[in-house]
């Protein structure tokens, strides 16, 4: 169990409904639920989830912390904002489920091998790294996220698509050497670490 | 008297909105004058301008005209140009009941002509039974008003009625003013932002009415007897002492208000658990804690809490109260803020099935949100005493799960109980069990008179009339506070289960209708629904077989009976329904301008073709609620129905008396359709028990039918409601095509 895991259930306790109010982004918003379940009804990925917005919200303010930290249900969210438009209490429902994804992720409870964390993890360290998304690694790095047998096999299933998209240079296969990258690629990660401050310090964890 | 004037009949005929074009005006006048044998007949092409009225109102000066019969639009048309107050009038109806309901075209001319004859010479055969009314010449000018409940609706009640000068008396059992209200720490707010409890407000309610100088206040008593009448209640005011004292009032406003729903009936949820209190327990704490820290009654701070909604509520097992109460969600959230307000870490659940917040709640359950009130949908199990706390075992209703909950307390939000007095049906019971000389009904009759709150001495009961659970009865649509006891309203939740704000606009509201009804009383009129009108009814007492039908029926209890069992009528009690009329086998009880004959010359006067015409005729006796607009309405939107039918408006179904039906089928008719009002727990009949008490007469017309000759469907019954003019239309032309199936009346030639 990660650090900050142990400390937010020692500072907490059961008050797992407090917990998310003060470090998940609008978590403040949970408390004002009213259980209609407009949100579950218009989720176009409901059938898939494990638990609906509805019921990740009666969860929070049960203090079933674990099931909803280690849930994959926010991971499935698609940002379709359905959810925020109908709510009849106005609940920004689609940023609360990134904020406790988001929230899950940085505890390092949330699901491993999620395809949606995954993919915004790599998405994550390939744009950090340059400044510049390099599309070559990206993809890469997809297709070998299960492992190196499986990843050739993915490379294979797709090397049609790969020659096509270099002869129509839409893919420079010497992007593999470090590939291009933002003029001030310094200053891009100075800026970085200072928005993870000021996001750290807005939702407590400092 | 206007008896001893001579009778001078008129008959006035419009030719106008299209009538002169479809009509043959010069035969509806020949009619009126041959047949109708009216002294006077006119023609007019405009007859509601103010020159066709001109000439109506010269004729009944000059002319000395004292019955006017207008053939023209429907009895409920320009009522206000047709005002004519100083003589009996009937309507023939050729507009919405003719014209525009009968197909258009040549090739209905005949029959549109035949309607509209018939319609005159209807008309003028009920004109020449009229009287004018006289109005009720016991008036009194007692115009005082009691008000029994010093509460929050008594209190209203009583406030409102003097601010508009009227003197009030009120009646309170304890022994101080102001009821559930004073057992209140806070209120809901009942202004914005709603957001936090409020103070009662009612020490300065209380203040204020103690101080009126048109108030006076009976603390520690009960009314011990109430007998009279609208206008003339004679209240006897019985103080805890044993003192008596008489007061004379002209209306009474019922404000007894509820008793919660006891919680030792639910000691599945824990109900006798020392940490287990209703809504009513949890008032006192907070009046204890005062604003501060609650505390249970061991001393205790109350760090968790749990509101439990629906205690004994809305329960379909049949064990406890089925219904809601309306106010409970509201005043759980109201509590819970006590606990937050207090101490913002009290973990404060309320556990609902679903919230209810009438009015503005929704505000006030978000401002609890806020304030960090957990709302959980679960369903409680059963809550066990653990150590010093409570396990509150529940179904959450949204995760499907049995879990559980602890708490230091655990609150029970309970119903209301209606405090309405005695429940006459099974007072009835008693009673005539104990005419049969049972000792115990005897015994159970003086113990349920304990139970009484108005201890009235009419015929029909020592209460008002309950509806379902026990509330006083009172449509709660149509006619809030109206019951079936005239001159007596009931306000607050003694009719209904309702919150604080509701129970002080009901009162208000209770208030202006006791005002109505003292005034209406001192003008000899009705009161709701047929407010204003001065006829009441005239019984021909040698008539009279003591039969008790009418006492027994009469929907308001007017009617009590003497030492020789005859009626005794009480006018200012009456609502000039007429179910009396409709009851008397003997047809000895009618009204100046509403009788048996006023009714039966109608239906006599239609032409009855033969039997070879292939012309069947339909009597329809609608009620002029609800199905005689719902005509007019037809007529209104031009819904085409048969041209076979014949309408009579009725006052209730009622007031249908049965020798109407076999005249009608004697004398040909085919068949009869009656048209009332919805009967039952959810009825719509203006007088209550109108069209039920219809209905069941005619369930039993059946065997005289076939005594007749007759198939029972040659009479059919209808609930007929104000917005049903398509399916009024629809009822006509289905039964006449029946009827055609079915043939002719056998009875046709014999009439």
């Amino acid at each position: 169990m990660s650090d900050s895991n142990k400390q937010a259930i020692a500072h907490y306790r059961n008050n797992f409904l407090k917990e998310v109010e003060d470090h998940v982004e609008d978590g403040e918003w949970v408390r004002m639920c009213m259980q209609c379940g407009v949100c579950a009804g218009s989720c176009p990925f409901g059938p898939h989830w494990e638990h609906s917005p509805q019921k990740i919200f009666m969860m929070i303010r049960a203090g079933k912390r674990e099931e909803v930290l280690s849930s994959d249900s926010m991971w499935m969210c698609t940002s379709c904002y359905n959810c925020i438009v109908r709510c009849p209490r106005k609940l920004p429902i689609t940023h609360i489920m990134h904020g406790l994804a988001h929230y899950a992720h940085r505890l390092g409870i949330a699901p491993k091998g999620q395809p949606t964390r995954e993919i915004a993890r790599l998405f994550w360290v390939n744009l950090a790294r340059t400044g510049r998304v390099n599309e070559l690694k990206f993809s890469l790095a997809m297709y070998f996220k299960d492992g190196f047998v499986q990843g050739i096999k993915n490379a294979l299933a797709m090397q049609g698509i790969g020659i096509g998209l270099m002869k129509a240079r839409r893919l420079n296969p010497m992007e593999l050497l470090g590939g291009h990258k933002c003029k001030d690629k310094d200053g891009i990660h100075k800026m970085i670490a200072k928005a993870r401050e000021i996001e750290e310090r807005k939702q407590k964890f400092v | 008297m206007a008896d001893e004037i001579q009778m001078k009949t008129a008959a006035y005929i419009c030719s106008g909105c299209g009538l002169g074009d479809k009509l043959d005006i010069a035969q509806l006048g020949k009619i009126a004058q041959k047949e109708g044998k009216m002294a006077l007949v006119r023609e007019h092409a405009f007859l509601c301008n103010s020159a066709g009225v001109q000439m109506i109102r010269d004729d009944i000066e000059k002319e000395g005209v004292t019955h006017v019969c207008i053939a023209a639009c429907s009895r409920r048309a320009k009522t206000e140009a047709f005002h004519f107050p100083t003589v009996a009038m009937t309507r023939a109806n050729l507009r919405e009941g003719v014209i525009w309901v009968v197909a258009e075209g040549s090739d209905h001319d005949e029959v549109r002509q035949e309607m509209a004859d018939d319609y005159v010479r209807m008309g003028c055969a009920e004109l020449k039974k009229m009287k004018l009314p006289q109005g009720n010449p016991n008036t009194t000018r007692l115009k005082s008003i009691l008000v029994v409940g010093g509460g929050m609706s008594g209190l209203t009640a009583a406030f409102e009625a003097a601010e508009s000068g009227y003197e009030v008396v009120i009646v309170e059992k304890q022994a101080r003013l102001g009821g559930w209200a004073n057992k209140l720490w806070k209120r809901v707010p009942f202004k914005a932002p709603y957001a936090d409890p409020q103070d009662t407000g009612v020490a300065g309610l209380a203040a204020r009415v103690s101080s009126h100088p048109r108030i006076r206040v009976h603390l520690n008593s009960t009314v011990a007897e109430t007998s009279g009448a609208p206008g003339r209640f004679t209240v006897k005011v019985a103080q805890e002492s044993g003192a008596v004292t008489e007061e004379a009032v002209g209306a009474i406003v019922q404000a007894t208000g509820f008793t919660t729903y006891d919680i030792a009936k639910l000691p599945e949820l824990g109900g006798g658990q020392a940490n287990v209190v209703d809504q009513a327990g949890l008032e006192a704490l907070a009046q204890t804690a005062n604003g501060g820290v609650l505390k249970r009654a061991d001393g205790k701070e109350v760090k968790s809490v749990v509101f439990l909604q629906c205690a004994g509520q809305r329960d379909e097992s049949g064990k406890h109260l089925a219904y809601c109460s309306g106010h409970c969600c509201a005043t759980s959230i109201k509590q819970a803020m006590y606990f937050k307000d207090a101490n913002p870490d009290t973990d404060t659940v309320v556990m609902y099935t679903d919230l209810r917040v009438p009015g503005m709640g929704e505000d006030f359950y978000r401002s609890a949100q806020r304030k960090g009130v957990i709302f959980t949908k679960g369903k409680a199990s059963g809550v066990e005493a653990v150590g010093s706390s409570c396990k509150v075992n529940f179904k959450d209703l949204i995760l499907d799960e049995d879990t559980s909950l602890d708490a230091d307390l655990v609150v029970l939000a309970t119903g209301q109980v209606p405090s309405a007095g005695v429940d006459l049906d099974a007072w009835n019971k008693v009673v005539s069990e104990a005419e049969g000389g049972s000792e115990a009904a005897k015994q159970n009759k003086s113990e349920l008179q304990k139970t009484s709150i108005l201890n009235l001495t009419y015929r029909q009961g020592p209460d008002m009339p309950q509806f379902k659970y026990g509330f006083a009865d009172s449509h709660f649509i149509c006619f809030p506070y109206e019951t079936r006891r005239t001159g007596i309203y009931a306000a607050g939740p003694v009719r209904r289960p309702m919150d604080m704000l509701q129970a002080t606009e009901d009162a208000t509201g209770a208030a202006l209708k006791a005002i109505q009804a003292v005034e209406n009383a001192s003008l000899g009129r009705a009161a709701h629904p047929r407010s204003g009108d001065l006829s009441f009814p005239i019984v021909r007492l040698e008539g009279c077989t003591q039969c008790k039908r009418c006492t027994v029926e009469c929907p308001f209890g007017a009617i009590d009976e003497d030492e020789r069992r005859f009626p005794v009528f009480n006018e200012q009690r009456c609502r000039r329904c007429g179910t009396c009329m409709g009851a008397c086998p003997v047809r000895v009880i009618s009204f100046e301008n509403y009788s048996v004959d006023t009714v039966g010359n109608q239906l006599k006067a239609v032409e009855i073709p033969d039997e070879f015409s292939e012309k069947p005729r339909v009597l329809i006796l609608a009620c002029e609620n609800d199905a005689y607009p719902a005509l007019d309405m037809a007529g209104l939107s031009r819904t085409v129905y048969s041209a076979f039918v014949r309408i009579i408006p009725v006052r209730c179904l009622g007031s249908v008396n049965t020798i109407w039906i076999t005249d009608a089928l004697n004398s040909g008719y085919d068949g009869v359709m009656m048209m009332g009002c919805k009967k039952g727990d959810d009825y719509q009949c203006h007088f209550v028990k109108g069209s039920e008490l219809a209905s069941y007469r005619m369930s039993k017309i059946g065997d005289t039918l076939t005594g007749m000759g007759l198939e029972p469907e040659r009479v059919s019954s209808y609930e007929v409601a104000i917005t049903d003019n398509e399916r009024v239309a629809k009822f006509i032309n289905d039964y006449v095509a029946q009827l055609v199936e079915m043939g002719p009346s056998p009875m046709k030639g014999f009439g």
